[in-house]
């Protein structure tokens, strides 16, 4: 394989029916029920996935989300913003076991 | 702070695609050999339909000139401070208005260029308002700022009822001014809060601010309703602006924006999205439907964007001076491959969405 990431393959998307359609065709009528516009508007949703995007690393996902937020509206200010609660998260996420490392360092130290 | 020009017109600066044939010749498909998309035509004659006809002439539109204080990136117009010989003479707005009186049309749409900067425009939207029409001004904004001789078109726009339409592209300078140029945001802005301060968009006013938003890459306009929500939200919360609807409009593949389309490389995959994106139940709500466009030198078209291309009326009346009502009232609209434009997704006209 020449290459892992291939943006065209974000086209082909839907063919994931081929191999499993029951399944597939589930996600896919779930999938367009979430990002309907509910209590969360479609562009806040779309924002979100933008930010998802980011923490789960995802090139196909970026892609996809950043045309969508221009779609819906959202300037690069909100996108960045977005990104920044992700890498927020994510840092936090990394930095709250720094509690667990300082228990293990009082509980071990004089 | 003043709006900079980032570039000359098309015409100007001898691309090819200041042309309207080349344009056409790039519509036509002719040198696409791989990837080429359904045309217009077949696609409306698999519908059945054999041609789109005129429901009413309600709008008398009027492109007062190619000269406008903005270059634009994707002017369909190709408008710009060096299309000084493009600009409506007083004895075709005269005629223009003898048109409009006789044959009582119901509104007036004045777009350029920047239409103030016709001499005669403020004449001509005074006469109109005094034979009862109702006008509409597509006004850029910064044309308020851009001299001491505009900075009282608020209160002229007030004093006529002007419905004014105006771009905004975006609530934030980064997109504003990479799509209309250095500055455009912030003088829009202040313009914005001119136009307020004498009651346009306020409540009970009656006197009515609509802005217009258009994608600023190769992109459809997403919902209409969504736009505007978060438009109202964002210049209220940023600028205290308010204003009373906005327009979503899709680019056409037209002039400045079929450039940066070929410049890009996207302009297979922008028809391909438009095509996709056909919708048919748009048909009775297109513009070209209720609307005549005239140029800056009196020959009729079926919309804007004809006009851009040279595409005159079917029959014999192309010109002011052979106005025909009926043989105009009766005429098949001429489409082209641009008309996907108007079509895709929820429809685009000059007032937004259409289906």
């Amino acid at each position: 394989m020449a290459n892992y990431f291939n943006s065209e393959d974000l086209k082909k998307f839907g063919n994931i029916t081929e191999f499993q359609k029951p399944m597939g065709d589930k996600f896919f009528e779930y999938y367009t029920e979430v990002f309907k516009e509910g209590a969360l508007t479609v562009r806040e949703k779309s924002l979100i996935a933008l930010a998802v995007a980011h923490a789960v690393q995802c090139p196909y996902c970026i892609d996809a989300y950043s045309s969508d937020c221009l779609k819906k509206g959202a300037d690069e200010e909100q996108m960045m913003e977005a990104v920044h609660v992700a890498a927020a998260i994510k840092g936090g996420a990394t930095l709250v076991f720094g509690v667990q490392m300082m228990n293990h360092v009082k509980d071990n130290t004089m | 702070m003043g709006v900079k020009q980032i570039s000359k017109s098309l015409k100007a600066s001898g691309n090819a695609l200041g042309d309207h044939f080349y344009q056409l010749k790039v519509l036509s498909q002719k040198d696409i050999h791989d990837g080429a998309y359904e045309n217009f035509h077949k696609k409306l004659k698999s519908l059945n339909v054999d041609a789109i006809k005129v429901s009413e002439l309600e709008i008398f539109q009027i492109n007062i000139g190619k000269l406008c204080n903005q270059t634009c990136s994707h002017c369909h117009v190709d408008a710009g401070p060096d299309r000084k010989e493009e600009n409506m003479s007083f004895e075709t707005l005269e005629r223009c208005l003898y048109l409009i009186k006789t044959y009582n049309f119901k509104k007036v749409d004045i777009t350029g260029g920047a239409p103030e900067m016709n001499a005669y425009f403020r004449w001509f939207v005074e006469e109109c308002t005094k034979a009862g029409v109702e006008v509409m001004v597509r006004c850029n904004l910064t044309i308020i700022m851009a001299n001491k001789k505009y900075h009282d078109l608020p209160d002229f726009f007030k004093a006529n009822h002007v419905h004014v339409i105006s771009s905004l592209p975006s609530f934030s300078a980064m997109r504003t001014d990479a799509q209309r140029g250095d500055g455009v945001f912030e003088d829009s802005i202040a313009a914005l809060k001119m136009l307020n301060a004498v009651g346009f968009g306020q409540e009970d006013s009656g006197l009515i601010i609509d802005l217009v938003y258009n994608p600023s890459g190769a992109y459809l306009p997403g919902d209409q309703k969504s736009l505007e929500a978060e438009f109202k939200r964002q210049l209220k919360r940023k600028f205290d602006i308010v204003f009373n609807s906005l327009f979503a409009i899709t680019n056409l593949p037209v002039s400045r924006f079929l450039d940066y389309l070929l410049e890009t490389g996207k302009y297979l995959d922008y028809m391909h999205e438009l095509v996709g994106a056909f919708n048919p139940s748009t048909l009775d709500g297109l513009m070209c439907k209720n609307t005549i466009s005239i140029s800056w030198d009196g020959f009729m078209y079926d919309c804007d964007f004809n006009q851009m291309l040279d595409l005159k009326f079917t029959g014999k009346a192309k010109h002011i001076d052979d106005f025909d009502f009926e043989e105009i009232l009766n005429r098949k609209i001429i489409v082209n491959n641009h008309c996907y434009g108007c079509t895709a997704g929820a429809g685009s006209s000059c007032g937004g969405e259409i289906a």
